[in-house]
């Protein structure tokens, strides 16, 4: 069988796929984008859909900037709408520990120009006065917003597809190899495509792949808890969320210009990797139930209308792994976001063309090397 | 191990002679129902202070009516019953039920999931203008408050539910302007065979449609639903179809009551993670049943309309057989030679409704003809028009990914209203089998669930 060849593959076809697929395009690079199922269908086409920087570790503020760049363009780059609305984004504390943790993070972040205003007392109330009275303190990011995941990712596959990329779906890959100076990629129906450099992005199922390379990652695949409420009139416009420690104080929520209020937070599941389904657990759903009139009580008088989850990668020290293999030359790796992949899916698609295309990128990722866990290669070996 | 736990959900035909069979076999299983008392909605009571005679609530079917009601009352000591409750989620064998904003998990060892059937629905030009009602509903209007939909009203789709309701709104002193088959004559004369199957049946609806026009009410059958005219101020004003010579015919009215034969509800059983297969002959998609209603996943089984339209006398059949199941799966004696008659009963009503699938098809072809301005999901306004741009520009062959894409079926029916039609307008579309097009996945809450809702404290 004749292989397709490229000058890059890419296995996974999430957000960091179809972006980087795009990118890559726009560099005049030519792209095979193979995804199992559709593009954007897993984590990139369920998660809350948070455009946000504000609390990411300050080490990731640079990339979420490069990010924030091509959201606040993305209409116009990929010529379709993904619902993306500068909303501004509000957390908020109930305890005097949270307001310190914010005033702190908002004079860290400071360098960064996320523009965060600490608001206490009656002036918060009189700009949210839809806040309950356990709310005592909020750090407001103008700058920050939300967008939809359900379009966002298939739209931007479309627009690396008009570009040239070559995309398929409904691709599983059986096995990947080095085979001479390319990467050899076997369907289960036994295309195989060709390239001098593999990008991973297959999110939760990437760590498959890293190992039969070499370089297994403490990856935990996990599921967010997701409802969201019947329409309702527009009146929420910041993203909301809480500013606790604890797992379970943790709600967010945004309201979508349908009217709809789309929730999560507060747990996530186990998930079954192999079914590739993620499901809510009915006690996560009465849980948010009690956390999120904390915030606004007005929204006990609302329904919910539908729950979702879906599979998230984590890893042990927050941090993804993106940037070359330490093993394998033309080898590339970007997964592993731990649930805060969305609003950095453009910019990290964007960085990665640029490594592959130039050798290097002018955005610092060196400390999401996947060489950090090389450990775990010498004690498996 | 003491007794095992049943839930049955659904306290109609299938639910009380569930039920029955279970007590009658020394356990006391628990019926979560969403009415507010038993009878499920072919055999629904009236409100306590209401008075109407079973006769005139029930027709032909009023003795079956009483002995069920009857039966259940029979019942109320043997059963833990949980009325006006609604199961909004099943996960890890526990059922989870919520009643006056309080909601708990109940843990079954069996469940039994009878939760009927609603109106299957083809969109058609105006369906959204107020005034538009399922056969179900107007039904309900009927029974439950002794009211019609409207002064001047079309029935219009196809099936025995049809004629039933039209001649219903008749006896009840309703203006019927006309009953609009989309169903041609002759189907039914080819499915004669599989009707005889249940010849008494048969005959009253044969009687019923005589009786429509005795009444003086217009039956055209192999008609075309071209559209329900009407504004958003007025509501509905009238009917306009294509009548089986091709003359385009208008009927005033101001309701429409619409019903394409009958879907089973079936997101429990999905909820319950049950496998699915495609019914070819129905075109839709329904939990995978084995003998006497077991389904793909071990303690979990279906009966009544909601595994199968067989209507209700086919549902308290199958409300006895899953009941006889679970008490086999639990080693408990069940009557073999009853067992045996019931089967083969229910054996022949599955030949009488194979008949009524055949002489009154899904007009699917329907779909693929709704003008592009037509809504086709209600709940989201998403219009014919705009889930064919998803299709062809946008790549969505698959039902979930039209829905991620377009929000069709997004809505808080949960694509009960617009799934079916959703489907063959996706499958036109994209020019493939509508099987391939697939089944939107079930998700909770099964109905719309309060955020002031609490887990009740043990």
């Amino acid at each position: 069988m004749n292989a397709q060849r490229a000058d890059v593959i890419i296995v996974g076809g999430g957000i960091m796929g179809a972006s980087a697929a795009f990118f890559l395009r726009k560099r005049g690079v030519s792209v095979i984008l193979l995804e199992r199922g559709l593009i954007g269908q897993q984590a990139s086409g369920v998660n809350f859909g948070n455009v946000r920087r504000q609390g990411r570790y300050i080490d990731q503020l640079p990339l979420a900037n490069r990010s924030r760049e091509i959201w606040l363009k993305l209409k116009e780059l990929i010529g379709e709408d993904a619902e993306f609305m500068l909303s501004g984004h509000l957390r908020v504390g109930y305890r005097p520990e949270h307001e310190e943790r914010m005033a702190k993070y908002a004079q860290d972040s400071q360098p960064y120009g996320l523009g965060l205003q600490m608001i206490s007392g009656r002036a918060l109330r009189e700009r949210f006065p839809f806040l309950g009275p356990e709310v005592t303190a909020g750090s407001y990011a103008p700058h920050d917003g939300h967008a939809n995941p359900r379009l966002a990712a298939p739209a931007i596959g479309r627009a690396a597809a008009r570009l040239g990329a070559q995309v398929f779906e409904n691709t599983e890959i059986v096995n990947i190899e080095k085979d001479g100076e390319d990467f050899r990629v076997t369907a289960a129906d036994g295309r195989i495509f060709r390239a001098p450099v593999a990008l991973i992005t297959a999110g939760a199922w990437a760590n498959r792949i890293s190992t039969s390379f070499g370089e297994p990652v403490p990856l935990q695949a996990k599921g967010p808890q997701m409802c969201v409420t019947e329409p309702v009139p527009y009146a929420i416009p910041p993203v909301m969320g809480v500013a606790s420690e604890k797992m379970e104080e943790g709600i967010y929520f945004r309201q979508v210009a349908r009217g709809n209020i789309v929730i999560g937070g507060c747990a996530r599941e186990a998930v079954d990797l192999d079914k590739r389904r993620a499901y809510v657990n009915p006690k996560n759903t009465l849980l948010q139930f009690t956390q999120l009139p904390r915030v606004i009580p007005a929204l006990k008088g609302l329904s919910i209308i539908r729950v979702w989850s879906g599979i998230e990668s984590y890893l042990e020290d927050d941090r993804p792994v993106i940037g070359p293999s330490s093993r394998v030359p033309g080898l590339y790796y970007a997964f592993g976001f731990n649930g805060e992949g969305f609003q950095l899916g453009p910019g990290v698609g964007d960085v990665m063309a640029e490594l592959i295309h130039t050798g290097a990128t002018s955005t610092p990722i060196e400390q999401y090397h996947i060489a950090r866990f090389s450990r775990l290669a010498v004690n498996a070996a | 191990m003491g007794q095992p736990r049943v839930i049955i959900i659904g306290a109609g035909p299938s639910g009380v002679r569930c039920a029955e069979t279970l007590v009658a076999a020394g356990l006391r299983p628990t019926v979560v129902d969403e009415g507010r008392r038993d009878g499920g909605q072919i055999y629904r009571r009236q409100p306590d202070n209401f008075t109407r005679p079973y006769a005139k609530l029930y027709g032909t079917e009023a003795g079956k009516a009483q002995s069920l009601h009857e039966s259940f009352d029979a019942l109320r000591g043997k059963i833990d019953y949980l009325p006006e409750t609604l199961a909004w989620n099943i996960a890890d064998r526990k059922v989870h039920v919520m009643r006056d904003r309080q909601t708990r998990a109940l843990p079954y060892d069996a469940l039994v999931i009878c939760s009927g059937a609603t109106d299957r629905l083809m969109p058609v030009k105006g369906w959204h203008y107020a005034g538009t009602y399922s056969l179900g509903a107007s039904q309900i209007a009927l029974k439950a408050q002794a009211c019609a939909i409207g002064r001047q009203v079309v029935f219009m789709g196809t099936g025995p539910l049809l004629y039933l309701v039209a001649s219903q709104y008749v006896k009840a002193g309703a203006d019927v302007v006309a009953v609009l088959d989309t169903s041609p004559f002759m189907r039914r004369v080819a499915a004669l065979p599989k009707l005889l199957a249940r010849p008494a049946v048969l005959r009253n609806g044969f009687a019923l449609v005589a009786e429509l026009k005795r009444e003086g009410v217009q039956v055209l059958t192999g008609v075309t639903p071209l559209e329900i005219k009407g504004s958003p101020e007025t509501g509905v004003q009238g009917v306009v179809i294509r009548d089986s010579s091709g003359n385009e015919r208008a009927f005033e009215c101001d309701a429409v009551g619409m019903g394409y034969h009958l879907r089973p509800e079936t997101q429990l059983a999905d909820l319950a993670r049950c496998a699915f297969r495609f019914d070819h002959e129905t075109r839709q998609w329904l939990p995978e049943v084995g003998e006497d209603g077991r389904t793909s996943v071990p303690g979990v089984y279906l009966a009544g309309d909601g595994m199968k339209v067989l209507g209700a006398d086919g549902a308290e059949i199958g409300g006895r057989l899953a009941a006889m199941a679970v008490l086999k799966d639990f080693k408990l004696p069940v009557a073999e030679h009853e067992l045996q008659r019931l089967r083969e009963e229910q054996a022949r009503m599955d030949r009488f409704r194979r008949g009524l699938v055949q002489a009154f098809p899904w007009p699917a072809q329907q779909a693929a003809q709704l003008p592009d301005d037509a809504l086709v999901c209600r709940c989201e306004a998403i219009t014919a028009g705009e889930l064919r741009r998803t299709v062809c520009d946008m790549g969505a062959q698959e039902a979930n990914r039209a829905k991620a894409l377009c929000r069709v079926g997004m809505g808080r029916c949960q694509g009960r209203y617009c799934a079916n039609a959703g489907a063959e307008v996706i499958a036109h579309a994209a020019g493939i089998p509508v099987e391939q097009v697939g089944r939107l996945r079930g998700q909770a809450p099964v109905k719309p669930l309060s955020i002031a809702a609490q887990e009740e404290v043990e």
